[in-house]
């Protein structure tokens, strides 16, 4: 007799209910008493189809009980215990793939000296002070880089330019004239080109505001939070604190750009771990209609560095921020916490990753010398060259980064339920504290379990009291914002 | 789905997925035409000329005026010829279900054992 066994699954409850998120292919069901009674019984043990009916037919009945069973089975939670599920095929992406944003490192020097900065710190990848590289890029090589971009996006009708730095505005009459020249080749090649850029602000000046509003050009800012929480480690190369300075400036600009929302871009360290009050300063006070919260990239050695307790903390507080980002959006009211929306649209739309993002594939970052890397913070890095603007992307190199980083190859993540979602993490943070881009990073496997918990709880919960709410992700996205 | 319910895209997805396969089923069984009305398939030796197993001048299947995988469908469904098909009214009702279009899915048809 057949016996039945689970399949991946990961277990949640959201209002009062039972649900299963599938591996790997992301799907969320909701499942009645049955079907969480013999998804848990197969679970301990595989079960016969006699077993189960047995076990639970007198509760539920006989037909409901093998009804169920079928459904789990043709879904994938549950299968033949004698036969392991078939090994998912290792998918390439379709060739040559559209290029959808292209980072430009329009300068890779920076007026702050932020300790934790993964460009200049102990963990830098490409020595902007004494290296080859220009510090800072050409009006031709930007020309090159925006024909680059319209060719290599294929059929999309829209490109995304992001500008990045270092300080992108230290760059910024190249960047008022690539806009100017983009626009112009758009116009000519029957596309649109969107443009955006991520700043420190400390040079934000009514000029610029101008001009960024006149362009609708999409802002995002780093910034930590209040001043005691900004000031430690976003300073001057005099060790002066930026807030004061970038306060009224950033105030400036979200009173008069109200085309886009202007998005905050928050890095946490061990020493602010505050996230609930400096998402209240980064709203209330300031103004963000958008705050997204990253750990810094660093190697463990730096105190800054994150350790396990400090995860734990800050997973508390996401946890709180997305309770009230859930009762928002079962209100309809907006609330600015960015992270949980981005993994909402990844669980809505079901999406089970072959690679963690789009480096390489969609997103390519370009270094002020033309070089293209995987993205932006691999930018100069020989080593993660995959062309130039003036040759186009080198599709050996390109093939053989999509062949080694495929998450088939990271056998860390095989019995990992949250995979679909993580794909092993940014490529970046594990160059840094692995050195191997391929690697896993297993130094934040619990948080992202943990946070991907809380997430499918708040879609879950989402789908019962508000449904509506979760149509806005049937659309496609902005591009994520370069960071 | 009766007993699962679908809450995400992928899920829906899964779900309209099963039900289309099961309609696939069922249309057999009840002896309607098969869902998908493009493929084609000819009716029988009488009408059409059908080579049968040659083979063209490269030795391959590609420049016979009907290439020798249609002539599996030509064969057990439309013509009396006695052809080591399975029976598909009563024992494989759904040997072909995976096959939408002979041309390009005839390599899905699995062997099927009494």
């Amino acid at each position: 007799m057949t016996a039945f066994a689970a399949r991946e699954y990961h277990r949640f409850e959201a209002a009062g209910k039972p649900f299963v998120y599938l591996v790997p292919s992301a799907a969320v069901f909701a499942l009645d008493d049955v079907g969480d009674a013999i998804l848990s019984a197969v679970t301990e043990r595989p079960h016969s189809r006699d077993e189960l009916s047995v076990t639970f037919g007198a509760n539920f009945g006989v037909d409901r009980v093998l009804g169920t069973l079928d459904a789990l089975v043709s879904v994938r939670a549950i299968g033949e215990a004698a036969k392991p599920a078939p090994p998912a095929r290792k998918v390439f992406p379709l060739k040559p793939f559209p290029l959808t944003t292209m980072v430009l490192n329009v300068t890779n020097q920076c007026n702050l000296a932020c300790t934790y900065c993964y460009e200049y710190s102990e963990d830098k990848i490409v020595d902007t002070e004494n290296g080859k590289k220009p510090k800072f890029m050409t009006d031709e090589t930007a020309r090159q880089s925006v024909e680059f971009m319209l060719k290599e996006s294929g059929d999309n009708p829209v490109a995304h330019l992001t500008f990045f730095g270092g300080e992108t505005l230290m760059n910024f009459p190249v960047l008022q004239r690539t806009i100017a020249y983009a626009r112009e080749r758009a116009r000519e090649t029957g596309k649109v080109v969107d443009f955006s850029l991520t700043t420190n602000a400390t040079l934000l000046k009514p000029e610029i505001v101008e001009f960024l509003v006149a362009n609708d050009v999409g802002v995002t800012i780093s910034i930590d939070g209040p001043p005691d929480v900004q000031d430690k480690f976003r300073v001057f190369k005099n060790g002066n604190g930026s807030y004061d300075v970038v306060a009224p400036k950033i105030k400036d600009l979200i009173s008069k750009h109200r085309r886009r929302p202007i998005g905050a871009r928050v890095t946490l360290t061990s020493g602010t771990l505050d996230v609930k009050r400096i998402f209240r300063h980064l709203t209330e006070d300031i103004g963000f209609q958008e705050i997204g919260f990253a750990p810094a990239t660093t190697a463990p050695k730096h105190d800054y560095s994150i350790t396990d307790e400090g995860f734990d903390t800050l997973l508390g507080q996401f946890r709180e921020l997305a309770e009230e980002f859930l009762e928002a959006a079962v209100q309809n009211r907006h609330h600015a916490f960015s992270n949980v929306k981005e993994t909402l649209g990844e669980i809505h739309k079901g999406m089970s990753k072959a690679y963690p993002c789009g480096a390489g594939l969609g997103l390519m970052g370009v270094a002020t010398d033309g070089d293209v890397a995987l993205c932006h913070r691999f930018a100069g890095s020989d080593a993660h060259k995959l062309g130039t603007v003036a040759d186009g992307i080198d599709r050996t190199a390109q093939r053989a980064f999509l062949e080694t980083h495929h998450i088939d190859e990271k056998t860390d993540c095989r019995t990992c339920w949250a995979r679909p979602i993580c794909s092993g993490g940014c490529y970046h943070e594990a160059h840094t504290r692995h050195g191997d881009t391929t690697k896993a990073n297993l130094h934040y496997c619990e948080w992202i379990r943990g946070w991907t918990d809380i997430c499918l709880k708040v879609y879950a919960e989402l789908s019962e009291r508000n449904p509506a709410f979760l149509t806005q992700f049937d659309h496609d996205e902005a591009p994520e914002r370069a960071s | 789905m009766t007993y699962l319910k679908a809450v995400n895209r992928k899920a829906a997805q899964i779900d309209r997925q099963l039900r289309d396969a099961e309609g696939d089923v069922v249309a057999l069984q009840g002896g309607q035409p098969p869902q998908q009305p493009a493929a084609h398939i000819p009716l029988g030796c009488s009408t059409v000329f059908s080579p049968g197993w040659e083979v063209d001048r490269t030795g391959g299947t590609a420049g016979l005026c009907q290439p020798v995988e249609r002539d599996l469908f030509d064969c057990h469904i439309g013509c009396y010829w006695p052809a080591q098909v399975p029976d598909q009214l009563n024992h494989a009702p759904s040997w072909t279900s995976s096959c939408a279009a002979a041309q390009k899915d005839w390599r899905k048809i699995d062997l099927v054992f009494p």
